[in-house]
């Protein structure tokens, strides 16, 4: 069973003369335990893929499947059990008034759990954070903690996908390395399967096994990382941002 | 050959409620006709370099050094209005986010004829036709119909380069880019890059160019200073990167994911309290 299916799924902004297409009759499967990635520039369309995933966009048609399950247009609480996503910018993805404490404990309540003092130990241990972190406000973390207690509060569901938008974009390259290393060790402990959005071609080939490359709303491409790090690619475009990507590396 | 840029035991303090708070402390460097970079995490002091070397800190954040001199002017002792002579006629800055530093009330054009205006006495005709003139050379395609757009009507990458344009016009010698792509796509980042450099070699200019990335800059960049803690911890030239010997450099160097070496773990900085306490290593021509 693969744990995210979508075909032709169709995204749009807007309506009649004003309506644009972001995302252009997209297919692609994401298997059990996968790392996925999703390549492209901005306006590609690739963070409204996992937008619509999450239910964040209403404006979609075609076939998403999560674990085999069909979805509608409303998403229940057994999705968000299933699915969850982090957010870009750490800086605005938290509540500024609220303690990494409130925010553990208000989605554990959510998902009904009971045991939330042993829970929110527990998580803050998984990502690297010590219980030091508890109750500080996110004005009183680094940018690298506070997208380890944006993780935090990802993995309190129990998620079995995680869907990752640019999740060290905002951060600094020393810091970058800690986070990419931490998502590594977690898929490996809870088994999860990630589709992560990069526009850092080096991030993705060092997290993914799989990539979609987007241009334009249209999946153009899809390749395996060997294949990419080898340049054999079909698409013009492709070649053109792993040109790009080598030559900034070098 | 004299320096562009002179600079001795520079130091930007700012008051807070727990004492005094040193955001650079103590560095020298200079700047010939050459290319610069500055290279560090996000709180190391870089872009308060940058700003200090124009005197953009504002009260109540203090500027110390024992020289601080730009193309012969003392920037210390300058009043404000040879500052504003100074700024953009001898040394100017490309920020970080075009989103944020282009006025969103004025069109490309009237800001950019604005700039030339401030530092030189020429008609609007002119004016306009050397601002055209610009915003060809930032390889922007259209540029009559540019110039009468507002910023939010252009992209990042345009915002940017129009930026490249505003700052080059009044014909600086320095030019001081702080994480100038940063904000812009990886596929648009490299072109904007390319322009900036093109421009700054054939006008024989002196670029300080700030960024956290360490792989970038060593492309655009002939010498190379890596900062940590408000201190220079290492001076390199670009093309002997791989020569670093500073651990943090080297930390700095293998955090990247590399497309083309795959490792199963990046490696991580083991910050050392000692790199704080050593003394600025000397950046002077």
């Amino acid at each position: 069973m693969s744990a995210v299916e979508i075909r032709d799924l169709t995204v749009w902004f807007g309506d009649g003369d004003e309506r644009t297409d972001a995302v252009k009759s997209a297919t692609m499967v994401v298997e059990e335990g996968e790392s996925f990635g999703l390549v492209g520039e901005s306006g590609s369309g690739k963070s409204t893929v996992l937008r619509a995933i999450t239910g964040l966009v209403p404006t979609w048609e075609g076939t998403i499947r999560v674990m085999g399950q069909p979805l509608g247009r409303r998403r229940d609480r057994t999705f968000y059990k299933t699915v969850q996503m982090v957010f870009q910018d750490p800086y605005a993805s938290l509540h500024p008034r609220m303690t990494v404490d409130a925010v553990l404990s208000e989605v554990l309540g959510l998902h009904g759990f009971r045991d939330v003092d042993a829970r929110i130990d527990k998580l803050l241990r998984d990502v690297g954070l010590g219980p030091g972190f508890r109750f500080r406000y996110p004005h009183q973390l680094s940018g690298g903690q506070r997208q380890r207690v944006a993780i935090a509060r990802a993995l309190a569901p129990e998620p079995r996908i995680l869907l990752l938008d640019e999740p060290t974009s905002a951060l600094d390259v020393s810091v970058q390395a800690e986070i990419l290393n931490l998502l590594t060790d977690l898929r490996a402990e809870h088994k999860l399967t990630y589709i992560m959005v990069s526009h850092d071609l080096g991030v993705v080939g060092h997290m993914c096994g799989r990539v979609a490359v987007m241009q334009h709303g249209e999946i153009v491409e899809e390749l395996g990382v060997t294949d990419m790090r080898e340049m054999r690619t079909r698409h013009p475009y492709t070649k053109h941002l792993l040109e790009s990507a080598l030559r900034s590396v070098r | 050959m004299s320096n562009l840029l002179d600079v001795e035991n520079l130091w930007v303090k700012f008051p807070t409620r727990s004492g005094i708070f040193d955001a650079v402390r103590g560095i020298s460097f200079s700047l010939g006709k050459e290319r610069l970079g500055i290279v560090g995490e996000s709180g190391s002091g870089k872009s308060m370099t940058g700003r200090a070397i124009l005197r953009l800190i504002r009260p109540p954040g203090r500027i110390e050094a024992d020289r601080l001199t730009m193309t012969g002017t003392d920037v210390l002792k300058a009043s404000e209005k040879q500052m504003r002579a100074l700024r953009g006629h001898h040394a100017s800055m490309i920020m970080q986010d075009p989103k944020f530093s282009l006025n969103p009330v004025m069109t490309v054009g009237q800001q950019i004829t604005e700039a030339l205006r401030t530092h030189e006495k020429v008609s609007m005709k002119e004016a306009r036709n050397r601002a055209l003139e610009m915003l060809d050379a930032v390889a922007i395609r259209e540029p009559t119909r540019v110039f009468n757009l507002y910023p939010h009507e252009v992209s990042g990458g345009m915002g940017q380069r129009i930026m490249i344009a505003m700052m080059l016009i009044p014909d600086p010698e320095i030019l001081i880019a702080d994480e100038p792509t940063s904000a812009l796509d990886v596929s648009v980042q490299l072109q904007v890059l390319e322009i900036m450099d093109r421009l700054v070699a054939e006008r024989g200019m002196g670029l300080i160019f700030i960024s956290h990335d360490l792989n970038l800059v060593s492309n655009f960049c002939d010498r190379i200073l890596i900062m940590y803690a408000g201190r220079i911890v290492e001076v390199c030239e670009a093309g002997k990167l791989h020569e670093a010997r500073h651990p943090y450099t080297i930390g700095l160097l293998n955090s990247v994911p590399n497309l083309e070496s795959p490792r199963d773990r990046l490696e991580v900085l083991k910050r050392d309290p000692a790199w704080r306490e050593a003394p600025s290593v000397s950046a002077l021509l």
